[in-house]
């Protein structure tokens, strides 16, 4: 996929080579500048402390400020908590209902300090800093709300996160207390050590009604699918802990067990285990380090660093993305039980899963059904032209002869001049329309009128008459065999200058292809939607401004979203210099050349990555050139020219 | 001079332009970074709007503790008090019944010895089986999961049909209790799979089987999420009598039309009840009904005594209702609503899967079917029934890109595991034998993404990347060399035979890895010194049994991803092997090589034919010289059964047929054809120089014979036909020859 920000290896070098005086001179101009942005940045940010400095006083309070409630002995107690619990049975959705962003509402119940009637605290530790960190980051984020009237989600600020500092029923009682408990509907509880002697529950122990559990340690008995969030055990310590970037390669160690409390009979086991295996096993009885998982159990080395590589920074990345902090494990708490509210925008498997190097590289074609469409809806020629009639008219009366055409559409861009009288068109088979354009732009070919109604489009210039009716309906089989490909009759190449360090724009008969012209070439219709309101960067203008280029921006754009190269079909033709027709005539090749390369240039500089795939194949007819009737092949008329 | 200080000009331009841009995103990192991380700007900037400012969190200045003090770091004694097994002895005697999880009602022990075997148990006389239930047996059975052996089994499967339990039903079977009591393996219903599509009756259709299914798993349709045991139960799809038992009808999506949407937006046709349970929400749907776009038609007119309970909307429903044609519906809407019905599920749900119409699911607390590997967000829209009012403009609001991916994914889920009785099936035994072999899983990209779980097998490797099909997901590209697998039948007499000349051109391609020669010749392996020396290792190895098969077992020695697959009388040039590796790379999940066939439809005689004609189009590339993944390999040799594969070592034919039906089956695609020399084909056209198998007059029927064979176990014709071939870029083009590539190609 399409980010700004990343260069290609072999990419160019964002600063060109200069001479000395200049370099210092830019230099300068650039610290300064830097420096300058520094300063308006701090200034940016210190206004709104001081702005917000009633509120930071306000805020800087302390846990002993928060009000005192004295919970009467005879309370009302929460119900223990109901194992069949649901979304649909024991959550109120019509508190969230339907909202444009799919995003669910949590509001945070201020701070109180619950005592008995004897003044002794519900819970011997109060607030714990972790609590508070993971409050903080919920009232940070966009999922908070202060009105208690929007909340979709309501988390109160006693903390339960430690079952063993808690005295069970006054914490109930205190639960019970809050304003909007409601039997605990739509209520979120944060535990990580549950249970306690003797026998160590795996849930929360805290009557609750219907409040959802963010539990660490669950069972498979007590989780409640679909209702509860399991969550890890945070660990203090690893706040302070520092993971070291690891060079991909093997490890030291195969398995690695830090756990400390083990029973005797499992350490036996371990034990043994290390004697049959020696080194490569570490027991550590204690160890204040986290545990990081063992390594990958892999067993192909042949490719070792290759295939390693990915799963290590992937152990790593799910570390820091979900469970290196109170903030990430609480918004990720946030952002599944959200993804349980909208289930139609929740986030996919590979956005929760893919490491951000994976995600970078990994394409995702959006036509990715392996689907060969049938013959039978034929394709859409758009004919883009400006004012050369006589040579449109050749093209429509060569095109109309395709088998599969269902329609022909001229896209008409000369503002100035009408197109000809209707009396005057080409009498074809199949339906001609004639699109006249506001303005002469050359994004004007790609966009998905309405009037194309296959999905098939054949884009071709007004002065292709080369094509033979058998070339354009192979052109058009071929594309049904990859519809989601740009496939292409004249085929071009980009290649890497290492002379000048960038990329550059080759025409010439090479032995590899990397783009097909969009002077004739078959598409999806997906991809004019895709050019015309989806082209990264300034690309679409540049292109209009320039009058070039539309054609490596189309192949740009769908290698890109695909992965894929294009298809080149059928032996090259001397085609009339397709690239050349705006100028017409004059030896602008040179010019026109160079144009292009920086074209391509640009286009890599505003993907981020060069996209392009280079191939060493074109497609024929399967008995194309060999020895056989020539009227009993298919398409006998390919070639040559 | 002019042009110079152009260049000075634009140079200082470009500089100025960088700095600028330079400059941007200085300021743009400045903004981002400080918006990011303390999101509570935002709340400033919406005081700033003109809202009201939000009270955030409090600050507080107090040390806080933490939730887990110091000494209190060893709580977890727990572990020291009860001993691992203890806990779980515990767990087995505690959660049974309604409570069974894989931990403490399925003994794993059983599954170590053998693996994954399932055992049905054989059909007593004068039991009926409904054609269904009939279908699932023998699916079973025809599986690579079969034993007919109980003391080899880790799943056991009843022969009594358990699948209608409705008592009303005139399929429902009597005393099932005592029956099954009476099974000398029952064992408590310990490590049995039951399938059930229909339980409980009117008027509340409870999900009770009426008898005790003690620790057994259930297969069920309609189970709802209270009922559900996660991770042991099983939800399948609840499917009609006429579901075919294999193959099965292809997706209705033929193409995908930009912009996607169609000429309804939502649409429902189906009954409404008007005693018993069910209609809530069918109930309502009158008040979303906008006869334009969005057509939700009810009808009361079903069963006898309809007419005695009619409500005031009966005949209102019941006319709207007959105006529109239900598939006509299915095919020209975007959505199609699934409200639960008597039970949770209702057919409507494949239909509309099948018809590529994006299913809006109301019927809350159905736990989807396969909900435990299948994404389903990524192919249907979960309502929830409360929310009726707003499912149209939740359906409005979601955007054409999703809706394109939603309507291709309802395809593949469609095709790899629903549109017939075995994928149903398979799907099960599969789900549970991931959780068996818990190690060797699935994940869930192998689930939700082409080509399906199916098809990709994790005993296969742990790692994506191993398999043709992620490479792009992944964003990798596969190994760039190949091994070729050369299969040797004749001795080795003179050192003029084509195999050695085969070998010398393959071990110059700058691609080739390594050559195995696979010896399936009833000679002794030949001396060492024989093999011409190359510059890549050469590994003879002994072909098992010397059949057939044999030249697609997933040989470990194969370590690149490539494989050519070559026969010992195939006569290729370096260049040709290094232009079809190179397109390979392009086309990793599919077959590349030179010889291709084509299969074609005998009207007359009713049946398959193949032929090796020159025509237009091919649909094989036969193996004798391919490039093809090595997974292929293991899938030949794992996924095939062996009926086909012991049809083909005792005709000694036809492994390139099936090589070419089973890749086929997985891609959907049609195999690559790439060039070739001239004299290549005329060899293998002629058959003059493949002495013993192609002269054979029978050989030809043999294939004809293995065509049908083949395709009726796949349940369909899976091959597909491609009017192209691959050919270099320059291929015969009039430029000069030295500036080809692959100029060997064209020269004779």
């Amino acid at each position: 996929m399409y980010t700004s920000g990343k260069y290609s290896s072999r990419g160019p070098a964002l600063i060109p080579r200069m001479k000395t005086k200049h370099r210092i001179y830019y230099i300068t101009l650039f610290s300064v500048v830097l420096l300058g942005l520094i300063a308006t940045g701090m200034f940016q940010f210190w206004p709104h402390s001081i702005e917000s400095t009633a509120d930071w006083t306000l805020d800087k309070r302390s846990v002993h400020d928060a009000p005192l409630i004295r919970l009467p002995v005879s309370s009302p107690i929460p119900e223990r908590g109901d194992l069949s619990c649901r979304m649909h049975t024991c959550f109120d959705v019509y508190r969230c209902g339907y909202n444009p962003k799919n995003r669910i509402k949590v509001y945070i119940y201020p701070l109180q300090r619950f005592v008995d009637e004897l003044g002794v605290p519900i819970s011997s530790t109060g607030l714990s800093r972790e609590y508070n960190d993971l409050l903080s980051a919920i009232s940070d984020s966009d999922f908070y709300t202060d009105d208690v009237t929007r909340a979709c989600l309501f988390i109160p600020s006693i903390d339960v996160l430690n079952q063993n500092s808690l005295r069970i029923r006054e914490t109930a009682q205190a639960l019970a207390m809050l304003p909007r408990w409601d039997k605990g509907m739509n209520h979120l509880l944060f535990n990580m050590l549950p249970g306690g002697p003797p026998d160590y529950n795996t849930a929360l122990d805290v009557p609750r009604d219907r409040a959802l559990l963010a539990g660490g340690g669950f069972s498979t008995w007590t989780y409640r699918q679909g209702y509860d969030v399991s969550i890890p055990v945070y660990s203090p310590l690893s706040a302070d802990v520092d993971l070291p970037e690891r060079q991909p390669g093997p490890r030291r160690y195969f398995i690695l067990s830090s756990q400390t409390a083990i029973h005797r009979e499992y350490r036996a086991e371990l034990e043994r285990l290390k004697e049959e295996n020696g080194e490569a096993l570490l027991l550590l009885d204690k160890c204040s380090n986290l545990s990081q998982g063992a390594a990958s159990a892999r067993k192909r080395c042949y490719k070792g660093q290759v295939y390693d590589y990915p799963q290590i920074l992937q152990a790593r990345w799910f570390w820091e993305a979900y469970f290196s902090s109170m903030k990430a494990i609480g918004l990720t708490t946030l952002q599944i039980i959200n993804d349980r509210i909208y289930p139609y925008a929740a986030r996919t498997y590979e956005q929760w899963n893919n490491p951000p190097v994976v995600k970078w590289s990994s394409v995702n074609s959006p036509l990715f059904l392996p689907l060969i469409p049938p013959r039978a809806p034929g394709f859409t020629a758009v004919v883009l032209t400006y004012d050369r009639v006589e040579s449109l008219f050749r093209v429509i009366t060569e095109i109309s002869k395709v088998p599969s055409l269902a329609k022909l559409l001229v896209v008409w861009n000369n503002q100035n001049k009408s197109p000809p009288e209707e009396t005057l068109w080409p009498k074809i088979s199949v339906p001609l329309k004639v699109v006249r354009t506001k303005e002469n732009k050359l994004s004007n070919r790609f966009f998905p009128y309405d009037e194309i109604e296959t999905e098939a489009v054949l884009a071709i210039d007004d002065d292709i008459i080369m094509l033979t009716s058998d070339e354009l309906q192979f052109g058009y089989e071929v594309w049904r065999e990859f519809p989601d490909r740009l496939v292409g009759y004249p085929g071009r190449l980009h290649l890497w200058d290492h002379e000048m360090g960038k990329w550059k724009y080759e025409s010439e008969w090479t032995n590899e292809v990397s783009m097909v012209l969009t002077g004739a070439a078959f598409y999806h219709k997906y991809f004019n939607y895709l050019y015309t309101y989806k082209m990264p960067g300034d690309i679409k203008n540049w292109v209009d401004a320039h009058m070039n280029c539309e054609d490596i921006a189309m192949n740009f754009l769908v290698a890109n979203i695909t992965g894929k190269a294009p298809i080149k079909v059928t032996p090259r033709k001397k085609f009339k210099c397709p690239e050349c027709t705006a100028i017409d005539g004059l030896s602008l090749d040179q010019t026109h050349m160079v144009e292009r390369s920086e074209c391509i240039n640009k286009f890599a500089s505003v993907f981020g990555t060069m996209p392009l795939k280079v191939v060493e194949h074109r497609a024929d007819p399967v008995l194309y050139k060999d020895d056989f009737p020539e009227k009993l092949k298919s398409f006998p008329n390919i070639g040559s020219l | 001079m002019e042009r110079c200080s152009r260049g000075h000009m634009q140079a200082k331009k470009r500089y100025l332009i960088l700095l600028s841009a330079g400059a941007c995103l200085v300021l743009l990192f400045y903004l981002g970074g400080v918006q990011l991380p303390a999101a509570s700007r935002s709340r400033h900037d919406r005081s700033r709007n003109g809202h009201r400012l939000e009270q955030p969190w409090p600050h507080f200045s107090d040390p806080l503790h933490p939730f887990l003090p110091w000494d209190q770091t060893d709580t977890e004694d727990y572990n020291l008090h009860i001993s691992p097994r203890q806990k779980r002895d515990i767990n087995t005697s505690v959660y049974k019944g309604k409570r069974c999880r894989m931990d403490s009602c399925f003994d794993f022990s059983l599954c170590r010895k053998n693996g994954f075997k399932v055992y049905v148990y054989p059909q007593q006389k004068g039991e009926k089986i409904s054609e269904s239930y009939q279908n699932i047996l023998s699916t079973i059975e025809g599986s690579r999961f079969y034993t007919s052996d109980p003391g080899q089994a880790c799943l056991f499967v009843l022969s009594l049909d358990t699948l209608d339990r409705d008592q009303l039903s005139p399929q429902y079977v009597h005393n099932l209790k005592t029956k099954v009591q009476n099974l000398p393996l029952w064992n408590d219903g310990r490590n049995h799979l039951i399938f059930n599509l229909y339980s409980g009756t009117w008027p509340d259709y409870t999900e009770d089987l009426g008898f005790d299914i003690g620790q057994a798993m259930l297969a069920k349709a309609s189970i709802s999420t209270e009922n559900f045991r996660p991770n042991f139960d099983v939800s399948i799809p609840l499917f009609s009598k006429e579901h075919p038992r294999t193959g099965g009808e292809r997706g209705y999506l033929k193409y995908n039309s930009i912009p996607p949407f169609r000429k309804y937006m939502l649409v429902f046709k189906g009954k409404r009840y008007l005693t018993g349970i069910g209609s809530d929400t069918r109930n309502a749907l009158y008040h979303v009904h906008n006869a334009e776009d969005v057509v939700l038609l009810t009808t009361c007119k079903h069963g006898k005594d309809w007419q005695k309970h009619k409500d005031a909307r009966c005949d209102k429903d019941n006319a709207e209702y007959d105006k529109y044609d239900y598939k006509e519906m299915l095919h020209n809407s975007t959505f199609c609503l699934v409200p639960r019905g008597r039970r949770l599920g209702s057919f409507r749900f494949l239909e509309a899967l099948q018809a590529a119409c994006v299913p809006v699911m109301l019927s809350n607390g159905w736990e989807l079917p396969f909900s435990e590997i299948i994404d389903w967000n990524t192919a249907a829209v979960i309502g929830d029934e409360r929310l009726l009012l707003q499912i149209p403009t939740t359906v409005r609001s979601i955007h054409q890109d999703k809706i394109l991916s939603l309507r291709q994914q309802t395809q593949f889920l469609w095709e790899a595991y629903f549109s017939s009785v075995e994928k149903i099936v398979l799907t099960t035994l599969e789900i549970i034998q991931d959780r068996v072999l818990e190690h060797a899983s699935r994940s869930s990209l192998m689930w939700n993404s082409h080509p399906g779980g199916l098809f990709a097998l994790p005993q296969y490797s742990g790692y994506l990347g191993d398999f043709p099909f992620y490479y792009d997901t992944l964003g990798i590209r596969p190994y760039p060399k190949f091994t070729a697998v050369i299969h040797a039948v004749s001795p080795l007499v003179s050192q003029s035979q084509p195999i050695l000349k085969l070998l010398a051109a393959v071990a110059k391609s700058q691609y080739c890895a390594q050559i195995i020669v696979l010896w399936n010749c009833d000679k002794p392996l030949p001396a060492k010194h024989r093999w011409p020396a190359t510059s890549v290792p050469v590994i003879v190895i002994e072909g098992e049994n010397k059949v057939m098969s044999s030249r697609f077992l997933p040989y470990e020695i194969i370590v690149t991803d490539a494989v050519l697959s070559l026969d010992e009388d195939t006569v290729l040039s370096t260049t040709e092997v290094d232009f079809a590796f190179t397109v390979w790379q392009s086309f990793p999940e599919r077959i590349v090589g030179y010889p291709a066939r084509s299969h074609f439809w005998d009207s007359n005689k009713e049946r398959w034919g193949y032929t090796s004609k020159w025509t237009n189009d091919y649909s094989m590339v036969l193996t004798g010289a391919a490039i093809y993944h090595r997974y292929y390999h293991f899938l030949y040799t794992n996924y095939l059964p062996t009926s086909l594969k012991s049809m083909v070592d005792q005709l000694a034919n036809c492994e390139d047929i099936l090589m070419n039906f089973l890749v086929s089956a997985v891609t959907k695609l049609p195999p690559i054809k790439v060039t070739q020399k001239k004299q290549y084909k005329e060899t293998m056209m002629g058959q003059s120089s493949r002495a013993s198998r192609w002269a054979d007059p029978d050989h030809f029927a043999q294939r004809q014979t293995c065509m049908n064979k083949f395709a009726s176990w796949f349940g369909a014709m899976p091959l597909v036909h491609s009017q192209m071939r691959l050919d270099p870029v320059l291929f015969k083009d009039q430029v000069s020859i030295l500036r080809k590539k692959y100029r060997d190609i064209e020269r004779l």
